[in-house]
């Protein structure tokens, strides 16, 4: 398949040839030129990586390799049709690319620029997984239209560790085990990264008692935290330590741990204590 | 002294799924990429009468439709469209997608659209249109359960005792009915695969269970040789049970790349994840209970009668962890299915354990409120320590301390056991607990373990890790066992390149891979021990090859301070590295004892009487399942397990529409799943057991262990609170009020 002209648009973006001179200068006062828009690049290759993206890189790096078969069938008519063209920020990097009219900004991460870290698990709004910071702010990328995202500001997972640093929130997902199969994860993270730019605005949720009394920089508490991150589904499960680890980055504060050894103490003392229940009727025929 | 096991340990891929770099099927980056969309059928039954796809292939950007007039026949006819005795004879009963005009169950896949980008196929498989000869579909278990019938009618259930006539002469006696609705895994990754070919080789990126499940249809799907097929399949998004029958997108997939030879990347929507992939099935069951006046149960009968499809024999093990729980010794239990118009059910975590469980907890409640017992009394009762039905001692069974433990932390003495008697302001408390049981099970399975000269190992299997962890505690165990640090061993899995490994299923992950990991590492020992014994110097020259341990990259003759540096040894040996590949099987010991996992559950919920909201403000899980790898992890394990509990206790249920045998809620925002406000206090307690048994590790597994007992335990403390018996899941506000 001969690249189509979205591919070589965004091809294109090293060398800068298909930026106007207004964009350029655009770029240019927001601080976007040389080693910013390298270093998206290199976020999308070597950096940050642990073990297993290194694996997995170079899996893809020989798949990159593969040829085309002789034989492949083409569209006749691959042209996009109402193509659009959008000039935004990812990660901080500048990105201008034409995209399809219906492509939803999630496509666009993970289809086109290929930042699969953000997780399309149910295209309609109803699941979290595509969550994404656009101008700061949560929003759900499978519901945002790529069109519309002209001059956003758009932070993916892939965009909030600095270098090998993780972002606090990442490393706190980490330390409470609010993740199993990892693929919520993600959208977790952001929705709990732009949670605390919600609480130092003093946003009101739901289940905030009195909606005028807030300030700002308010505490969550674990309630607010639940509430608030109830648009994000973990089917595994991991609510409990989603919830440590915002609580502990948003406010400081510790959960008590959850899980114990029975001791062999505690066992035999259990074992040995002959009521089971004194509200039940019959305590004296145990085992 | 463990250096690992039974140690915290964070996921050794934590960073790599914090930040966004861990690959899922659908995350492969594949050159000249083409998209599929699945098109579905609008009726539940009957056959394609025309289809028309003219449109859709003017369609910008499209490349071709499959449908089953142009899809390629290189296999025999699939399982259902064969005459029955012909289908018997078919291993791989499966559906198979647009392979003929009939229609087994709506939302059935029609057709394939490919196109160049994803939003020109998704707008194309609009433009599809086709007609049928339409029939009724029958889907509903409930108005059919006089058609249940047996798997296998040659072998019919087999009584323990004399159960009917227990039943009739017993004092003390209940008899009820539960049904569980259709249930859906929902993980949060949508199935897909990426699929190409050079030649007549065929790699596809999968979400899968199970590599080498997937490897095997698909080479049987192509009649090519299964060496010529590469599974791959590092990450999965959860699974639950949903990745371990072969599902008919990968095929699809890979004809759909065959076709226009090119790679072709299909994920399923979420609506098309309810046709999919399996579902719990709908299960009806009758359960009647005897019992002497002292708590002893005489008697238990119990049926079960599930849907499955028109074309497979689909039937839940509901009954048969039920039926060795207690020291019942009359007993009859019989599971059978009822053929709907339907997609075939799959396993779903806890798969019939916990319906079975359901009712039989359940009913045990209902008991022991007949009996004026206390439930937790009635239960230490009857426990047994043998299996009733083959007498065999169980290897280990620390379920009474589960029992007392749980009782303790979670002070159910000072439960009221009259119903609506406990209040918190105008709430209703319930206080409810029920039992969890799960086999100790082990599979053959293998593992490469490669300890090299720079003090690294690379350990590789072709398992899964859908979640639990099977990353760390494969490293945990590898580290442990070579006695390197953890950050020096590299564990890989999920690639039909590594040596075959079980589907992940049946929580027997941990004890099927750790012991070939585990006995590898054992190996490699030896072959280190030999090796210094042809040294002069050696310390081990008399030592027992149990005498020794591997230590920080040391191998020690234990009590002493005599050791030798592996690594100085393995170059001194010109040896690169060390390999072992080995196959661990279940031992010859197993079968003289009964062997499972236990543990009880204790949950606290709120009900609210003037809307009928269940809250589940507290849950104790207590596990007695053997050893614990990595409690931090596990503990993980058993909040999954509670979380899925009260799903299904409270929320979940896939609504079919009989009259034309389609699902009205395929989709999250109708189909409900816990959210992070339904989830409140739960706390894990281990009871650990000592049981070489089970395998040289003594580890049980736990994934769905923990799932087992807490719908029953909830809706017992629904009882609790409201003096209210919901026997039909799932308890939502309409039934209490």
């Amino acid at each position: 398949m001969d690249d189509n002209q979205e591919q070589q648009d965004f091809d294109g973006m090293e060398d800068g040839s298909h930026l106007s001179a207004d964009e350029e200068r655009l770029l240019g006062e927001l601080g976007l030129f040389g080693a910013t828009r390298r270093e998206f690049l290199g976020q999308s290759t070597a950096a940050v990586l642990g073990t297993f993206a290194f694996g997995l890189l170079a899996q893809e790096e020989a798949l990159a390799q593969l040829a085309p078969s002789p034989g492949a069938s083409m569209a006749p008519t691959p042209r996009l049709e109402n193509a659009v063209r959008v000039l935004l920020k990812i990660n901080g990097a500048p990105q201008r690319l034409e995209v399809d009219s219906r492509m939803a900004l999630l496509d666009l991460l993970r289809e086109r620029v290929g930042l699969t870290g953000t997780k399309k698990g149910c295209d309609q709004g109803q699941c979290g997984a595509c969550t994404v910071m656009v101008d700061g702010r949560r929003v759900l990328s499978c519901l945002t239209l790529a069109a519309s995202c002209e001059g956003k500001d758009v932070t993916t997972i892939e965009g909030l560790a600095k270098g090998d640093q993780l972002h606090p929130m990442q490393a706190a997902f980490i330390k409470h085990d609010g993740f199993q199969c990892g693929y919520c994860t993600p959208g977790q993270i952001c929705s709990a990264v732009a949670l605390l730019q919600e609480a130092r605005n003093g946003d009101a949720s739901h289940v905030t008692a009195d909606v005028r009394a807030r300030g700002r920089n308010i505490n969550l508490s674990e309630e607010e935290i639940k509430e608030r991150m109830s648009g994000n589904i973990c089917r595994c499960g991991a609510y409990p330590g989603i919830v440590a680890a915002i609580k502990e980055v948003q406010s400081g504060t510790r959960t008590a741990q959850t899980w114990e050894f029975a001791s062999d103490e505690r066992i035999a003392l259990a074992m040995n204590d002959g009521a089971i229940n004194d509200g039940g009727r019959r305590t004296d025929e145990i085992i | 002294m463990a250096r690992y096991i039974g140690k915290e340990m964070s996921r050794v891929d934590g960073f790599a799924k914090v930040t966004g770099r861990a690959k899922y099927a659908a995350e492969f980056k594949v050159p000249n990429l083409a998209y599929g969309f699945i098109v579905t059928s609008t009726i539940g039954k009957g056959t394609i009468r025309s289809i028309d796809t003219t449109e859709a292939s003017r369609a910008p950007g499209v490349i071709g439709v499959l449908t089953h007039e142009n899809y390629p026949k290189p296999a025999p006819p699939a399982a259902p469209e064969l005459k029955p005795e012909e289908n018997r004879n078919v291993r791989d009963k499966s559906f198979r997608a647009l392979v003929s005009n009939q229609i087994f169950f709506n939302m059935q896949p029609i057709a394939l659209v490919l196109a160049e980008s994803f939003e020109q196929a998704r707008y194309a498989a609009r433009l599809v249109r086709a007609t049928y000869n339409e029939e009724k579909p029958m889907t509903d278990l409930e108005s059919s359960l006089d058609k249940a019938r047996l798997a296998n009618p040659s072998r019919p259930p087999r009584p323990r005792g004399n159960p009917t006539e227990a039943f009739a002469a017993a004092p003390v006696k209940v008899e009820a009915e539960y049904t569980i609705p259709i249930e859906h895994h929902n993980p949060m990754e949508p199935h897909g695969a990426i699929a190409f070919w050079e030649g007549d080789k065929l790699t596809v990126f999968d979400k899968s269970q199970g590599v080498y499940v997937v490897r095997q249809h698909l080479a049987t799907s192509f009649h090519i040789p299964p060496e010529n097929v590469q599974v791959i399949s590092p990450f999965v998004g959860g699974a639950f049970g949903s990745a371990l029958r072969p599902n008919y997108y990968p095929a699809l997939t890979a004809m759909a790349a065959r076709v226009i030879q090119r790679p072709v990347k299909v994920v399923y929507t979420r609506q098309q994840m309810f046709t999919g992939h399996g579902y719990r099935p709908h299960t009806w069951q009758k359960v009647s209970l005897a019992a002497e006046r002292s708590g002893k149960l005489t008697a238990l009968i119990h049926d079960s009668k599930n849907n499955s499809s028109s074309f497979e024999d689909y039937v839940e093990n509901t009954t048969g962890m039920p039926r060795t729980l207690y020291a019942c010794p009359n007993a009859l239990t019989s599971a059978q299915f009822v053929h709907t118009d339907m997609s075939t059910p799959a396993p779903m975590r806890a798969p019939g354990a916990v319906s079975g469980m359901f009712a039989l907890e359940c009913a045990m409640d209902e008991l022991a409120y007949a009996l004026q017992i206390d439930p937790l009394e009635l239960r230490l009762i009857n426990f047994t320590d043998v299996d009733p039905d083959s007498g065999k001692p169980y290897s280990s069974k620390a379920l009474r301390e589960c029992y007392r433990l749980g009782a303790e932390k979670f002070g159910w003495s000072k439960r009221n056991p009259e119903p609506r008697s406990m209040r918190d302001g105008r709430l209703l408390v319930g206080w409810g607990m029920a039992t969890g049981i799960w086999g100790a099970f082990q599979q053959p399975a293998s593992a490469r373990v490669a300890l090299k000269s720079d003090g690294t190992a690379h350990v590789s299997s072709a398992t899964a890790d859908i979640g639990p962890g099977t990353y760390t505690v494969m490293t945990l165990i590898a580290a442990e066992y070579l006695g390197l640090n953890a950050e020096k061993v590299k564990f890989e899995l999920g690639d039909t390149r590594f040596p075959r490994a079980p589907v992940q299923g049946g929580s027997f992950t941990t004890a099927s891979v750790g012991s070939a990991i585990y006995e590898a590492a054992q190996n490699i020992r030896q072959k280190l021990m030999d090796l210094a014994n042809k040294e002069a110097s050696s310390p081990f020259k008399t030592a027992k090859i149990e005498d020794t341990e591997l230590l920080d990259g040391k191998l020690v003759l234990k009590g002493s301070s005599q050791s030798v540096d592996i690594f100085a040894l393995m170059r001194r040996n010109n040896l690169p590295e060390l390999v072992d590949v080995h196959e661990a099987r279940p031992s010859r010991e197993r079968e003289k004892y009964a062997t499972g996992a236990h543990g009880a559950q204790f949950v606290e919920v709120k009900v609210d009487p003037a809307t009928g909201v269940v809250q589940v403000t507290r849950a104790i899980e207590v596990t007695a399942c053997g050893k614990i790898m990595n409690p931090k992890t596990s503990h993980s394990q058993e909040i999954g397990g509670v979380v899925w509990g009260i799903g299904m206790a409270l929320q979940e249920a896939t609504e079919v529409d009989h009259r034309y045998g389609r699902i009205m809620n395929p989709n999250l925002q109708h189909y409900h799943v816990p959210v992070s406000a339904d989830i409140h206090e739960i706390e894990t307690m281990f009871v650990e057991e000592d049981d070489k048994v089970v395998n040289p590790l003594g580890v049980k597994g736990m994934g769905e262990l923990g799932m087992v007992g807490i719908p029953a335990a909830i809706a017992n403390a629904v009882f609790h609170a409201t003096g209210k018996r919901i026997r039909d899941l799932p308890i939502t506000p309409d039934k209490l009020l």
